[in-house]
């Protein structure tokens, strides 16, 4: 009797796990990104005067480029729009102000040519000066629309020569809301173009990569190229408020905000009885920060009373910090229960230096996720059963204890006559 | 007599019971059980990228070895999927190559996230490794808590779902900034649902805007556990007994004698079973 109830018990609990666990997951991938989107990539060649020196393989670092953009032009995948963007290719003159504002499209983004893409490129001669700041620009208006990814791969051999600090420049143009990432790629490992390229790379999550070898800087184009056919999920712009008040509801969904430092956001989730909200928020330290910093996400209800909270600190390195919270809202008995708003006050503690600019705020990325989850722990482990020598023993012992008192019964109806 | 003698089978067979459960039990934590989501989701061959943030993490199923040709000071993401009642152990190594030279010691580390991007600790394992400016590779290992069905929404207990490795630089000499690197990561579990069993699921942690990750097999949780031979044994334990001691408090079954007048003269006692004696 005991087993049979065990095992009725394990077996319907079994059956309920299996419908929670197997069906559930199922529903839960609706968000994936298009799969016709179009990633853009636009490669930045810097073609000043400098890279005439040799010292690439005992190459010029002008041909190592245009051999690895060969190259990247023969393999880049299909469905993928390249274009080609020069800066100080034209202007070999003195005059600082026209040198800065020499950029130029060579190749237009859109379906790739291959050939013409590789004679466009066999005409550069290195010319004139770097301006890295206002070729990003232009690059960022060539690259933009679409619902792709983007992505630009900047490749020079010095720092920005002209005035503008292009660190700067991809901040603003990261800020703009459009879904870019920067990779920049030095030619010379020189202190002052590898703090550069390495600012502009973090400002955008990008990377930064220094380049000694020919098939090294071939490799690492393609790598980049590659990338911008990966899936990812563009997130949507948001807002966040000060105020619970005054917040924008979010549905489910990935979203982007700025914050300054030391700030808070608030947004509104609207949880039905019976889903779980799931969100996390990660701040992206785009800048130099102070070593110390933490961000912090609470779920509040609209009349002030936290629900829960998770908050994560750290220290040394890092790209990014991130926070995220559980509520699973039990069930109500009648449908007509209405949704429940949640506030979520996404917090962060990061400082920095006062040399360091604090607009555009840090990047906010805040996923959000409703899903159907049991707001209780069942009463039963593992279907419920047991371990361990007391259970045996209290088996035992119920067995031992059940078998004499049927055992006396017997003898007593025995011995009594009752039974022959 | 019978009785003894049954009793005494009994016996036996209850200690053959709990031997076979002791040495279960002390298999419980071991890796004996085979792991169910051993091979990735809709991947043929391992991953060679790794994503750049949580949002482009590439998905690599767990005992599947990814790799990685990065520069140094990247930050290389990759998701993996964890069921209850695995410990999950995850191993990285970068390696320089020989032909960059590097100026000073780096130091490296290996963080894991769970689905909700929380940090989870490392319960042991060189989390953070120092590399000598010499030195071709460094090791890091980070060994998770034992992932749970169920946790109160405030505690961050690792729940069954998603798990994100990122693998960065910490400290390295500026000159060594962008140097090529490679990283490899590898995920493994072992252990059952056994001991750490607690009550109740949850859903799988994963996010829905993000690629799917799920074991190959899908999250249908263990079902395997040492459990199953405690109560079973124990059930069985208690029938043997109840039996055992049914006879012994009943007594033996007299064999019935209704044609033959019952002798007086000699004293009643039990028959003597066959082969006794011999």
């Amino acid at each position: 009797m005991i087993m049979r109830k065990l095992l009725a018990a394990g077996s319907a609990c079994g059956l309920m796990a299996a419908l929670a666990c197997g069906l559930l997951p199922a529903t839960a991938h609706a968000g994936e990104p298009v799969p016709g989107a179009t990633p853009k990539v636009e490669l930045v060649l810097d073609v000043s005067g400098s890279m005439s020196a040799k010292d690439i393989d005992g190459q010029s670092r002008m041909s190592a480029a245009k051999q690895a953009f060969d190259d990247v032009v023969d393999s880049t995948p299909d469905g993928v729009e390249l274009g080609i963007r020069t800066l100080g290719a034209n202007y070999p003159g003195d005059d600082r102000k026209t040198g800065c504002k020499d950029t130029k499209q060579l190749y237009p983004v859109g379906e790739l040519n291959r050939d013409q893409a590789k004679s466009a490129v066999a005409t550069l001669q290195p010319t004139g000066w770097t301006p890295i700041g206002p070729a990003l620009l232009a690059a960022a208006s060539d690259i933009k629309g679409g619902d792709g990814t983007h992505r630009l791969v900047l490749i020079t051999d010095g720092e920005d020569t002209c005035a503008a600090n292009p660190c700067d420049v991809a901040r603003q143009i990261a800020a703009q809301g459009v879904d870019l990432t920067i990779d920049t790629l030095g030619l010379v490992p020189d202190t002052h173009t590898r703090s550069q390229l390495s600012c502009i790379a973090e400002a955008t999550g990008g990377t930064y990569t220094t380049v000694q070898h020919r098939q090294q800087l071939t490799t690492k184009v393609k790598q980049l190229v590659d990338r911008s056919t990966d899936v990812a999920v563009t997130p949507t712009a948001t807002q966040g408020a000060d105020t619970c008040a005054g917040a924008p509801v979010l549905k489910r969904g990935l979203y982007s905000d700025r914050e300054t430092f030391s700030q808070n956001r608030w947004y509104r989730v609207d949880v039905r009885p019976g889903q779980e909200l799931r969100a996390s928020a990660t701040v992206s330290d785009d800048r130099s920060v102070n070593a110390d910093y933490g961000v912090l996400l609470r779920g509040v209800t609209l009349h002030g009373r936290e629900i829960v909270r998770d908050d994560e600190s750290g220290t040394g390195r890092t790209d990014a910090v991130s926070a995220g919270i559980r509520y699973p809202k039990p069930k109500a008995d009648d449908d007509d229960t209405p949704a429940e708003t949640v506030c979520l006050q996404v917090g962060n503690s990061f400082s920095a230096p006062a040399s360091v600019k604090t607009t555009p705020g840090l990047p906010v990325e805040l996923s959000i996720d409703l899903v159907h989850s049991p707001d209780q722990p069942s009463d039963v482990a593992f279907y419920g059963l047991g371990r361990g020598w007391w259970l045996l023993g209290l088996l035992a012992a119920t067995g031992i204890v059940a078998g004499l008192i049927t055992g006396w019964a017997a003898r007593w109806r025995l011995n009594t006559g009752r039974t022959r | 007599m019978r009785t003894l003698r049954l009793i005494g089978a009994v016996t036996l067979l209850a200690a053959a019971a709990l031997t076979s459960l002791t040495g279960t039990a002390l298999a419980d934590d071991s890796s004996a059980t085979p792991d169910p989501s051993a091979s990735a989701t809709g991947s043929d061959a391992p991953p060679t990228q790794a994503g750049t943030d949580f949002r482009t993490a590439t998905v690599v199923g767990q005992g599947v070895q990814a790799t990685a040709d990065a520069s140094a000071g990247d930050y290389l993401y990759w998701q993996f999927p964890a069921d209850t009642g695995q410990h999950v152990t995850v191993h990285a190594t970068v390696t320089f190559p020989t032909t960059s030279t590097r100026h000073g010691a780096s130091s490296w580390q290996v963080d894991v996230y769970d689905g909700l991007r929380r940090r989870q600790p490392c319960r042991y394992g060189t989390q953070t490794a120092t590399a000598a400016a010499s030195a071709t590779s460094v090791d890091l290992v980070c060994h998770l808590r034992t992932i749970r069905s169920w946790a109160e929404p405030w505690s961050n207990d690792p729940l069954r779902g998603a798990y994100y490795v990122r693998v960065t630089v910490l400290d390295l000499p500026s000159t060594d900034l962008g140097q090529p690197v490679h990283a490899t990561v590898e995920a493994t579990s072992d252990g059952t649902a056994g001991s750490q069993a607690v009550d109740g699921s949850v859903a799988p942690v994963v996010t829905a805007n993000g690629p799917r990750v799920a074991p190959s097999d899908g999250w249908a949780g263990t079902w395997w556990s040492p459990r199953w031979l405690w109560t079973g044994g124990g059930g069985l334990l208690a029938i043997l007994l109840a039996f055992a001691g049914h006879r012994l408090a009943r007594g033996p079954l007299r064999p019935p004698a209704p044609s033959r007048p019952p002798m007086y003269d000699r004293p009643d006692r039990p028959r003597e079973p066959a082969g006794y004696g011999d």
